[in-house]
């Protein structure tokens, strides 16, 4: 054994390309090595480096695609969580929404457990186009109802979307905002009105 | 000429923060306004960046007997030899045979200030990053000198010993690790060409020209926090965003990743301390 391990590390110093293939790292290594680097603080806790399958499927395939039969099985259990609202209305208050959508508050290791959570939906989307400070990651909702309607459909798609982005992209990069509990009922359905109201200014 | 460098500095903010309400019309016209008016800005800094007064505090630090063993750290070995400074920094981390480790620039200097100066890890590490505005940790201003002895070495860190391609290896796969409540992981905003958060661009770490770009301006002078903030730091913050919890000082989990980050970034030339906006 002794030998072995000698000669491995003999053939790395001389055969560079070969010895990267000889180390192999396993995942559990990589998940106990998170485990220790990290700290608890403030309602930053270590479960969050415990993965979820999904959360586990995405890393795995972050650079590959997705089998099928995966990607289906992911969807299903992300449809699956959606909670619609029980009274059915879907749409609150826009003017609401939009300070949602502009405040990236929330759930880190600097916030504490009385911080309202913002949507920071303007980090990665643009809205509203008198907002010029908005990022690229997702699509512009520029006139997202104008362009859709607000048909019983158009709601309940939009609504899962948010709830959890995972029902309709397995591993999208959005997070699952009524499945995590980012955002409250009440905050989802003023988002859902900034985007889908037809008085909203995203809609002229 | 301290006055006259902050006088400077202020004068300068004002010019930037001036600089930003074109952004409207810059946007209108195509150009990317947060690119121009940062680069507008290092350009103004290049002769007075404030890291500057870091970097000499940090060498005094360096030269200084200090801790119970009353010892400069002009013993310390970061790679290439006990009391070499010059060029060190662009070759880490690697492996050190006196620890068997893998180790940073930053766990290095905790280590040798461990086992040359006498001093406690748990005291060094206690509190590694300043507060805004603040003077610089002893940490930061060490760190801020030894890097500034690299400027326009070429980032050459090594992968010839097995647990050093371990640790990139690991570092890869912590880069695409999903977790916490928003399920981000380094590569929900780094993997990507051509992403901004807000106005903020984005560099695609995964790319050599980007993962260069951004090791060789590590640590920097952050003008809007005004201080120097190192590499530990820079990956500490990003991990608050990611809504993960307190990534440790000097953990092993930050060094796989300034591995991983240093080897997609080799061939490229150190220039820090930077200005950053």
């Amino acid at each position: 054994m002794i030998n072995r391990k000698t000669f491995i590390a003999v053939s790395c110093a001389s055969m560079l390309a070969g010895c990267a293939g000889m180390v192999s790292v396993s995942d559990k290594e990589v998940v106990d090595i998170l485990k220790a680097s990290f700290s608890e603080r403030s309602i930053a806790k270590l479960d969050r480096l415990d993965q979820s399958e999904l959360q586990k499927s995405c890393s795995e395939y972050a650079t590959k695609e997705l089998p099928k039969p995966l990607r289906e099985s992911l969807e299903k259990t992300a449809l699956g969580s959606v909670k619609y609202p029980a009274d059915g209305k879907y749409l609150g208050d826009w003017k609401n929404g939009e300070r949602v959508a502009q405040s990236g508050r929330g759930m880190q290791f600097s916030d504490d457990a009385k911080t309202v959570n913002g949507g920071n939906c303007y980090a990665c989307h643009q809205i509203d186009q008198k907002e010029l400070s908005y990022g690229n990651i997702g699509p512009s909702l520029w006139n997202y109802g104008k362009l859709r309607g607000n048909s019983e459909p158009i709601l309940k798609y939009t609504w899962a979307k948010i709830w959890n982005s995972h029902s309709f992209n397995a591993c999208s990069q959005m997070p699952r905002y009524g499945d995590a509990g980012i955002l409250t009922q009440a905050q989802l359905k003023d988002v859902m009105a900034l985007l889908l109201d037809p008085g909203s200014p995203v809609n002229k | 000429m301290r006055t006259n460098m902050i006088s400077r500095v202020s004068a300068l903010a004002l010019t930037a923060a001036l600089g930003i309400t074109g952004i409207g019309n810059a946007l209108a016209q195509g150009k990317d306004p947060t690119i121009e008016a940062i680069e507008k800005y290092r350009e103004m800094l290049q002769d007075g960046n404030p890291a500057e007064l870091t970097v000499a505090r940090g060498e005094a630090l360096w030269k200084e007997k200090r801790g119970p063993k009353n010892a400069s750290l002009q013993a310390c070995d970061i790679g290439l030899g006990a009391g070499v400074v010059d060029g060190a920094y662009a070759m880490l981390p690697r492996y050190f045979a006196d620890t068997n480790e893998v180790m940073d620039f930053e766990s290095r200097l905790v280590h040798c200030m461990v086992t040359l100066q006498g001093f406690k890890r748990e005291d060094v590490i206690k509190r590694p990053y300043s507060g805004s505005g603040q003077k610089a940790t002893d940490l930061e201003a060490l760190t801020a000198y030894v890097v500034d002895a690299s400027r326009g070495s070429t980032i050459a860190v090594p992968q010839s010993h097995q647990k050093e391609i371990a640790s990139f290896k690991r570092g890869e796969k912590m880069f695409y690790f999903r977790g916490g409540p928003y399920d981000f992981s380094c590569a929900t905003c780094h993997a990507i060409d051509g992403q901004r958060i807000r106005l903020q661009d984005l560099p695609n770490l995964t790319k050599e020209e980007p993962a260069r770009r951004a090791f060789a301006t590590w640590p920097a002078y952050r003008v809007s926090q005004g201080a120097v903030r190192t590499m530990q730091w820079r990956l500490n913050d990003c991990f608050r965003q990611q809504r993960f919890p307190d990534l440790k000082y000097g953990s092993q989990a930050s060094i796989d990743l300034i591995t991983f980050l240093g080897v997609n970034a080799n061939g490229g030339k150190m220039d820090s301390p930077a200005i950053k906006r």
